[in-house]
């Protein structure tokens, strides 16, 4: 029960501090978001769950009650954790706290509104991550898009009417066209299922019960189901070209939402993808290998490119994503135990690092009123603190040893260079791995022209160091980042034991 | 048999609740306060809805009885939908006791309410097409005169006469097609109807084809779906706003509740248009449910008109309660869709009569027509713009309320039965209607107002029945598994 508690303490803390006065909400939201940090911290510290919640592994902190029935099949109410989704609870529960922290000094408009609606998104990411019935998991993913319009839409910048509702239909298109494809699935399992629970879905799909749905033959019924999934979460994650929502939310979010934007809801894509398609319907992921390593190798050098292209800081590190995400695709579709091992720390490494970036960029936008690298010159005059955490930032990033994304990029590469389902696999990673010198290309760039150099921005406003509560999260985060880099055992120990199932009763796939 | 009279008590319910405002009326004609009248017809959809709920769960009704010599059945389906009908009854005379505070005639007005909800509630419980036919003019009747409530505005005399006129049309066009069945199968009772239909369509498959289609058309008028929706927007627009929330809500269900009764247990679809061939009634409604969907939504995107808005999304709401109907196929399980059909239209009571009762509290406060006339409503009726925020998401079937699950299992329900194409229609559509929903919220959340605006006077009446329905709506999110397995049960004892 304790994850319904966390879950509780958020919706219950939402509620009461969107109640609240503007000049208690920033801390009283502060206050009440460290419950679920502590919660989930304890989770952590006394996980006893071992293999993949999926495939019959021991599920950690369970809950199970019947809640529907859906025509002929039963929808329970089973939530729980296993070491993919532990590490992305921790994840949500420390960066919304540290995006509430950070949007102290920016958010001074409907404060108790906004920190409601960002702890009734912490309470719905973690139902994303630890809900193991489809229905139940569908609701808390739909659930977050509404806060999200929110904050983008009331909160955001001069375009965020534009780019709330492109973000809303665009996310719950994809929502809807997945759905019909998982329920495709569903049906053509028949009476060898009796719920829409997802370990016994994946353990039917992996042990082959798949029927006809009316005149579609099973393969054929498998293979519709995997594209319908795949491309409603690529939507999501997102990775060209599915990705022109992207740019325009993060653009126009607040820094905090662009925060758990980066930091969580984008791997909520990549999650659900381990998941349903690759957890499901292994064959399938090994049939349409190439074309899947060809988005991922596209997303990571094309994402890249556009980030090289822009002028505007928050776009570059909007379209950094796109590469970062691409890794984790490219990780996934190799089904080696550090491939898809370290597509899962990825997914973690990212969330802290773009984090990270997102803040820091915010951090100097605070100060300088300016987000345009043409217009910065000489900002770590001005803000040594952030500009030297920015430049932490760009490191991790780039994969400097000692930071999460130097070991979760080398699990990627190690994994994707070595796999058997993937033809011609080195020649994807090599691809893959000239992204990390366009990624170092362009953050290098960035930072020369808006960081250092001479100082000439004239502003009628005085430019000065961050205050204290700015400058608390974006440290933190570089502390969290040092940490996974050079203790990566934290999170892969779980994190291996959780996914090798996947690649060994995968059989063949090996 | 003996005969459970007690199983009729939500139509009795509404039955003395008419004659008490009868009563009251005869008494004191004169009274200026409503607050007596609006308690007698809240506490007779109350009661009705409350004693529904209790026979369903109870499993009194199991597996159904016939009462009145097979005249009339009450089982777990007529339940379920005098349920919608007593709650919406409720909400609606409850908001009415501010609504119509200042207007006269008060007494006829939720006497009007009652007797159509007692026919709705008829209609639920109609086993045989005579029934059929009176029930659904116990229920249209009043209804025209409450459209016109407003005598002295335009917009609604026009309103009531349009909805008159084109329901007078479709009224005709039901009895003659009840004639043809009639005429064809030799009875009205609908279990005869059933015995005799396949000789009927080997016999006189133009005869019974054409009656069926017109039984079609009248079903369409009562529930607003397309090719008889025309006088929807109209009639919802002009009336008060109240009597839209009845009418879209309630008399819309009730539409639906005849049609899957008719058609399920009258005119089985493997006698009708199988190897005797006389008219394909799933073909019809899957036809309906895609144009009355389409064309509901893609109208609603395009209005200034919140209340018109509504209006169309009600007509879109329609064509998604068709696929259940739509998914009879007889390929896989037609009764899940057929379940999600009434879980829908249960959950919809609500969440559209919410909508139209803030539409109701905006002409209260005289806010004005269009979105923009809602613009930064959040900054000075914060609840009430949270309960409408709750409709309008729930409605575009995002999960902040019970519209969520139940839009989704009309969607499961298609795949299931084969028509998978049916549902990413739907999905098509919900991701449009998504668009024009957030307008609603858009304006009263992100916009600012363009003058200064004041608003002086908070309802109480009105505030409660949005407020209560939006509660109904977030709890019918995990609060559907008090109603599912009925549904389900009913739809299957159908099929």
């Amino acid at each position: 029960m304790l994850i319904e508690a966390l879950i509780l303490v958020c919706l219950v803390g939402a509620a009461v501090v969107a109640a609240a006065p503007d000049r208690l909400a920033g801390r009283l939201a502060l206050a009440v978001s460290a419950i679920p940090v502590g919660g989930s911290l304890y989770m952590y510290a006394a996980f006893e769950g071992s293999g993949n919640a999926l495939l019959g592994g021991d599920i950690a902190y369970e809950t199970f009650f019947r809640w529907l029935s859906l025509g002929p099949y039963a929808v329970n109410y089973h939530m729980g954790l296993d070491g993919i989704s532990l590490p992305l609870v921790v994840l949500s529960t420390v960066l919304t706290t540290l995006a509430i922290l950070s949007a102290w000094t920016p958010v001074d408009d409907r404060q108790g509104q906004f920190y409601g609606l960002m702890l009734f998104m912490e309470a719905s990411l973690i139902g994303v991550f630890a809900a193991l019935d489809f229905l139940l998991w569908f609701v808390f993913w739909e659930a977050v898009l509404v806060p999200m319009y929110f904050l983008i839409g009331v909160w955001g910048g001069p375009r965020r009417k534009y780019a709330a509702i492109k973000f809303f239909v665009y996310t719950n298109i994809a929502s809807l066209v997945m759905f019909i494809g998982f329920f495709g699935l569903v049906f053509g399992l028949g009476e060898s299922i009796s719920s829409t629970g997802l370990p016994e879905i994946a353990q039917a799909l992996r042990a082959g019960q798949l029927g006809a749905l009316g005149p579609v033959g099973p393969d054929a019924l498998a293979l519709a189901a995997f594209l319908a999934m795949f491309v409603g979460f690529a939507v999501k994650v997102p990775v060209v070209p599915f990705h022109t929502w992207l740019p325009d939310a993060h653009v126009e979010a607040p820094t905090p939402a662009s925060v758990m934007l980066a930091g969580v809801l984008l791997k909520m894509g990549t999650y659900a993808l381990l998941r349903y398609n690759f957890t499901m319907l292994p064959e399938q992921a090994a049939t349409l290998a190439v074309p899947i390593a060809v988005v991922a190798v596209v997303s990571i050098i094309y994402g890249a490119l556009l980030a090289l292209a822009q002028s505007d800081l928050k776009r570059v590190v909007a379209y950094s994503s796109v590469s970062s995400m691409g890794y984790v695709i490219l990780g996934l579709i190799a089904y080696t135990e550090f491939g898809i091992g370290g597509a899962t720390f990825q997914m973690i490494a990212h969330g802290l690092i773009s984090g990270l970036l997102f803040m820091t960029v915010g951090v100097i936008y605070n100060a300088s009123h300016t987000r345009m690298i043409g217009d910065m010159s000489g900002m770590a005059d001005r803000m040594p603190v952030t500009a030297g955490v920015f430049v932490a930032g760009a490191f991790a990033y780039m994969g400097l040893p000692l930071m999460a994304g130097f070991a979760a990029e080398l699990f990627i590469f190690l994994g994707a260079f070595s796999s058997t389902v993937l033809p011609a696999a080195p020649l994807f990673t090599a691809a893959a791995m000239f992204g990390i010198v366009i990624v170092a290309g362009y953050l290098l760039w960035a930072m020369q022209r808006s960081l250092f150099g001479p100082f000439e921005l004239e502003p009628d406003y005085e430019i000065d160091r961050a205050p204290l509560h700015d400058v608390v999260p974006i440290v933190t985060l570089v502390v969290l980042i040092v940490l996974l880099g050079s203790a990566p055992e934290l999170f892969w120990g779980m994190i291996s034991d959780a996914t090798v199932d996947l690649v060994a009763t995968g059989g063949e796939l090996r | 048999m003996s005969e459970h009279w007690l199983l009729l008590s939500p139509a009795g319910a509404f039955v003395v609740a008419a004659m008490a405002l009868f009563v009251i009326d005869a008494a004191d004609p004169d009274a200026t306060d409503g607050s007596l009248l609006s308690a007698v017809a809240s506490a007779g959809g109350l009661v009705a809805a409350v004693a529904s709920g209790a026979l369903l769960l109870s499993g009194a009704a199991e597996p159904g009885v016939e009462l009145v010599g097979g005249q009339l059945v009450v089982d777990g389906m007529s339940l379920i939908f005098t349920f919608i009908f007593g709650s919406v009854t409720a909400l609606v005379s409850l908001a009415s006791l501010d609504y119509i505070r200042e207007l006269p005639h008060k007494a006829k007005y939720y006497l009007l309410v009652l007797l159509a909800a007692t026919g709705m509630s008829l209609m639920a419980s109609a086993n045989s097409l005579a029934v059929v036919f009176v029930a659904l003019e116990l229920s249209s009747l009043p209804s025209y005169a409450l459209v016109s409530y407003l005598k002295t505005d335009r917009g609604s005399v026009e309103a009531g006469l349009k909805y008159f006129l084109v329901g007078a049309l479709s009224s005709s066009i039901l009895v003659y097609g009840i004639s043809l069945v009639y005429a064809a199968t030799g009875s009205l009772l609908f279990a005869d109807v059933a015995a005799g239909v396949g000789q009927a369509a080997a016999d006189y498959p133009g005869v019974l084809g054409v009656g069926v289609l017109m039984i079609i058309g009248g079903f369409a008028f009562k529930t607003a779906a397309a090719p008889f929706h025309f006088w929807a927007p109209d009639a919802y627009e002009g009336s008060p706003a109240p009597v839209s929330a009845f009418l879209s809500s309630a008399s819309k269900a009730a539409g639906f509740v005849v049609a899957f009764r008719a058609f399920t247990v009258a005119f089985p679809i493997g006698e009708i248009a199988g190897e005797t061939y006389a008219v394909d009634w799933v073909l019809a409604f899957t036809i309906l449910a895609v144009v009355t969907m389409t064309v509901g939504n893609f109208a609603a995107a395009t209005q200034e008109n919140v209340k018109r808005m509504l209006a169309y999304s009600s007509v879109g709401h329609a064509g998604y309660a068709l696929i259940g109907l739509a998914a009879l196929t007889g390929i896989g399980d037609g009764a899940t869709a057929l379940g999600a059909s009434m879980l829908h239209l249960l959950v919809y009571g609500f969440m559209n009569t919410g909508a139209f009762l803030f539409v109701a509290l905006a002409e209260h406060w005289e806010l004005g027509r269009t979105f923009e006339d809602y613009n930064g409503l959040a900054k000075e009726a914060p609840l009430a713009c949270v309960a409408m925020t709750v409709f309008m998401f729930s409605l575009a079937g995002l999960p902040v309320g019970g519209g969520f699950l139940s839009k989704y299992f009309l969607i499961v329900g298609a795949v299931g039965a084969g028509v998978w194409w049916l549902g990413a229609v739907l999905a098509v559509n919900s991701a449009l209607s998504l668009f024009y929903y957030s307008r609603v919220v858009r304006a009263m959340w992100i916009e600012e107002p363009d003058e200064a605006r004041e608003i002086d006077s908070y309802p109480s009446a009105l505030y409660a029945a949005v407020v209560g329905a939006a509660v109904v709506t977030v709890l019918l999110l995990p609060g559907l598994a008090v109603f599912d397995v009925a549904a389900f049960d009913a739809a299957a004892a159908l099929v």
